[in-house]
């Protein structure tokens, strides 16, 4: 009960905290403390928000933005995953590809940009392209990093059972690492939608969020629309990631019950 | 110089309410070394942190040298029983131990004499430059101990200080809790659910029953000192005494060993 | 603010044997040569040219410059400078307001929502904000670095800030520490471990960001030059600045590393006798 209690304390709390920023940004813009009438009234961006989330074309561009994200996310998942698992379960293999690893990780993903942009005359193959790029990490250090975590007294009591290393991989080790999954893919949308938007940016397009921020800098009111899409980017990011913890949650209790990891 | 009077704790509240102390008497004179034992779960440490004022008992009274115990009293000590978590492990074992000295007013010179002091007091003259994680549990405690002593407290109060260490280590520790406690005048309350420990350490064992916690039995310990980890437990008293406390920890009537 | 950015389980490039594992790469390098010119694709340079290129590019320069050419002088440095003063500057706010959230259930709990929101934004989309703002230069890229890299940063803090040992708070109240002394010498330290993994985190941001911010708006800079290579249409200097790029990110990863091996030595051996 005091935790319900708590919970709507919290979300008051936090309405409160927005609401309380809001008011202060809008007096400081009507006194023009910050300067030039460069920076448009609170109120005008959350007039605008509100506005592009009824607006056809600004709505399409999130699709494609989201496309993209969404596609090349699951192709990281399909190729990375496996391969992970096999690394993992290849310790000699690992060993040898490790410092190509490490070689590669470090390059800034978004450096690739430019030469995919070469590269790839179509901007959806870009995007996913540099989304597989960026995204691959996480998921693959982390498949890795589960898999060396199975408990090794499950795999022996499945073995002594007379069962084969495939049952073993499917039966233990693919659902102990899952978790370790999830966080990567997790952390892999994060960057992936850093990405998908940089690479809007830098490669022009006619599509995605990125793009349509490009279009309203053109435009001489277009700042009021680049900060409402600015925002509406942050709101997707909240809900994406929300839904991945949520999933983890729902998904891997049995995880959290018994190791108290973070996820 | 250490009051309790009627002392009661209760954790939560409504159905899921646990009493932890359900009423406790104590006076402790000047310089006793008073060990408090009890079956786990008596409520001991809550007790203990309620002396510490670390936490506010629901009902009852506290006082110190007369003044009843509202916050952390200035010349109060502890040593806890897990000293991996009580130590920093990112001091040196001086730093730790002469960290708290800052609160005395003493000065950089004064603070680092009195650390060296109290390490050598407690057997751990070269550890000084060492950090906590480098030393053995023993002697991990052995710092504690030193910290507390360099704190020059009137109460010192030790919660199951010996409960993570080893047996031959264990005595050790007891026997310097013996050396160190005639060295300044300070007034010991120990908490330990170690039978033998409680009579072989204190000059008098009180006994609390399970929770909520009263006090069943306070005996005086009067064995012939200096004490010593054979002798003295191979002495009539400490058997008798050592029988007698087993039996109020088991929730035996006193009177019954009384009338064997 | 449940869940900090998580680090990633880190490898270890310093380990033993390493010089000895070496030999993958090698053997990468010699197959990629040999394909790249067999197949004689323009996009894909083999790894001679792109050297060559690297070369001509940077290390034509006099020996009193370290044979350094005026394009390594000119791009390199600021490069470095906005890549160091950003992920510094965002460290010191990140701790400091990390340190004030952790501390404080109340004022995080207002705040709570903001963080999220902040940490949701895809920080290149500042660019197009900021450009017309503050116009294009180290200003502009300051500020998107900063306000990209922070959130690992803050995040890791307040957890590191919040969950200080009980036995070490109650240690501190018993031995009358002070304010300062609680901050400096207790909730501080215990929280240094996930300061680190957030800054290392942030590292590696805020390098992307570099590259993002010289890409979209800079006069100089590893990025722009990177840009000017793909609209020159020159696939081996284009390579060449990714070479230089990577070896940034490795290294900085390294020395990051180190520095915090030697910071957290006790965490570690604390951690291995409990």
């Amino acid at each position: 009960m005091s935790g319900r209690a708590l919970l709507r304390n919290r979300v008051v709390c936090g309405a409160l905290g927005v609401a309380t920023l809001l008011l202060l940004a809008e007096a400081a813009g009507r006194a023009g403390l910050f300067g030039q009438d460069t920076l448009p009234l609170t109120s005008t961006i959350v007039a605008r928000t509100v506005e592009l989330a009824g607006d056809e074309e600004f709505l399409t561009d999130v699709a494609a933005t989201m496309t993209a994200w969404s596609l090349g996310l699951l192709l990281t998942v399909a190729v990375t995953v496996p391969l992970g698992l096999l690394l993992g379960s290849l310790p000699k293999v690992e060993a040898t590809v490790r410092p190509l690893i490490e070689f590669l990780r470090p390059i800034p993903s978004v450096a690739l940009i430019p030469l995919a942009i070469l590269l790839f005359p179509d901007r959806l193959d870009l995007k996913i392209a540099v989304i597989f790029y960026a995204s691959c990490w996480p998921i693959l250090i982390n498949t890795m990093y589960g898999l060396r975590d199975v408990d090794p007294v499950a795999k022996e009591t499945l073995r002594s059972f007379g069962f084969g290393p495939l049952a073993v991989l499917w039966r233990v080790s693919l659902p102990s690492t899952a978790p370790f999954i999830a966080t990567g893919v997790r952390l892999a949308g994060g960057i992936a939608l850093i990405l998908a938007v940089s690479a809007e940016l830098l490669a022009g397009g006619s599509d995605g969020i990125g793009a349509y921020v490009i279009e309203a800098s053109s435009s001489p009111d277009g700042l009021e629309f680049i900060i409402a899409a600015t925002v509406w980017a942050g709101i997707l990011g909240v809900v994406t990631n929300s839904l991945f913890i949520g999933a983890e949650r729902r998904l891997f209790r049995w995880h959290t019950a018994r190791a108290g990891v973070a996820a | 110089m250490l009051e309790i009077s009627n002392l009661t704790h209760t954790y939560g509240s409504g159905p899921s309410a646990h009493t932890a102390l359900g009423g406790i008497d104590l006076r402790v004179a000047e310089g006793e070394l008073v060990c408090i034992v009890g079956p786990s779960g008596s409520g001991k440490s809550t007790l203990l942190r309620s002396i510490a004022g670390l936490l506010r008992p629901t009902g009852g009274r506290i006082t110190l040298d007369g003044t009843p115990v509202a916050q952390i009293p200035d010349d109060l000590a502890v040593v806890f029983q897990d000293y991996s978590r009580s130590l920093f492990p990112w001091m040196s074992v001086a730093d730790n131990v002469s960290l708290p000295l800052r609160r005395k007013g003493q000065s950089r010179k004064q603070r680092t004499r009195s650390a060296a002091e109290a390490l050598e007091q407690v057997g751990l003259a070269s550890a000084g430059s060492k950090y906590p994680w480098e030393l053995s549990g023993g002697m991990q405690q052995r710092v504690s101990i030193a910290r507390a002593l360099a704190y020059r407290p009137s109460l010192l109060l030790m919660d199951e200080p010996f409960g993570s260490v080893d047996a031959q280590t264990r005595e050790d520790l007891e026997d310097l809790t013996l050396l160190v406690r005639g060295l300044h005048n300070m007034t010991i309350l120990l908490i330990t659910h170690d039978i033998d420990e409680s009579v072989y350490v204190g000059d008098r064992v009180v006994v609390l029953s399970k929770a909520p916690a009263r006090v069943v039995g306070d005996l005086r310990v009067d064995l012939p000192g200096p004490r010593d980890q054979i002798n003295t437990r191979e002495h009539s008293d400490f058997v008798r005494l050592r029988g007698e406390v087993g039996r109020l920890v088991r929730g035996v009537r006193p009177s019954q060993p009384s009338a064997l | 603010m449940k869940s900090p950015a998580h680090a990633a389980p880190r490898s270890t490039p310093s380990s033993p044997g390493f010089l000895t594992r070496l030999w993958p790469i090698l053997l990468v390098l010699v197959l990629w040569e040999v394909v790249t010119r067999v197949a004689a694709n323009g996009f894909f340079p083999p790894p001679s040219t792109i050297v060559v290129r690297m070369r001509e590019m940077w290390l034509t320069g006099p020996a009193a410059h370290l044979w350094l050419s005026d394009a390594a002088l000119d791009n390199f440095p600021p490069s470095l400078a906005r890549l160091f003063t950003g992920w510094i500057l965002a460290g010191i706010v990140g701790v400091v307001f990390g340190l004030l959230l952790g501390r404080s259930v109340v004022l995080a709990r207002f705040v709570d929502p903001l963080v999220h929101f902040g940490r949701a934004i895809p920080p290149p989309m500042l660019l197009p904000l900021l450009i017309p703002l503050m116009s294009i230069g180290t200003p502009m890229q300051l500020t998107t670095i900063v306000f990209g890299v922070v959130w690992p940063v803050l995040l890791n803090t307040v957890e590191g800030a919040r969950y200080v040992d009980r036995q070490h708070v109650e240690t501190a109240r018993v031995f009358g520490f002070t304010r300062g002394q609680r901050l400096w010498r207790v909730i501080l330290p215990s929280a240094t471990p996930k300061i680190f993994a957030g800054l290392r985190l942030s590292l590696s941001l805020a390098l992307i960001l570099m590259v993002v911010s010289e890409l979209v708006g800079s006069t100089n800079g590893i990025g722009f030059q990177l840009r000017e290579s793909e609209r020159a249409f020159d696939p081996p200097g284009l390579w060449g600045s990714l070479v230089v790029l990577g070896l940034l990110g490795y290294v900085l990863n390294l020395a990051f590393f180190t520095v915090e091996r030697r910071v957290l030595s006790w965490h570690r051996a604390a951690k291995q006798t409990t």
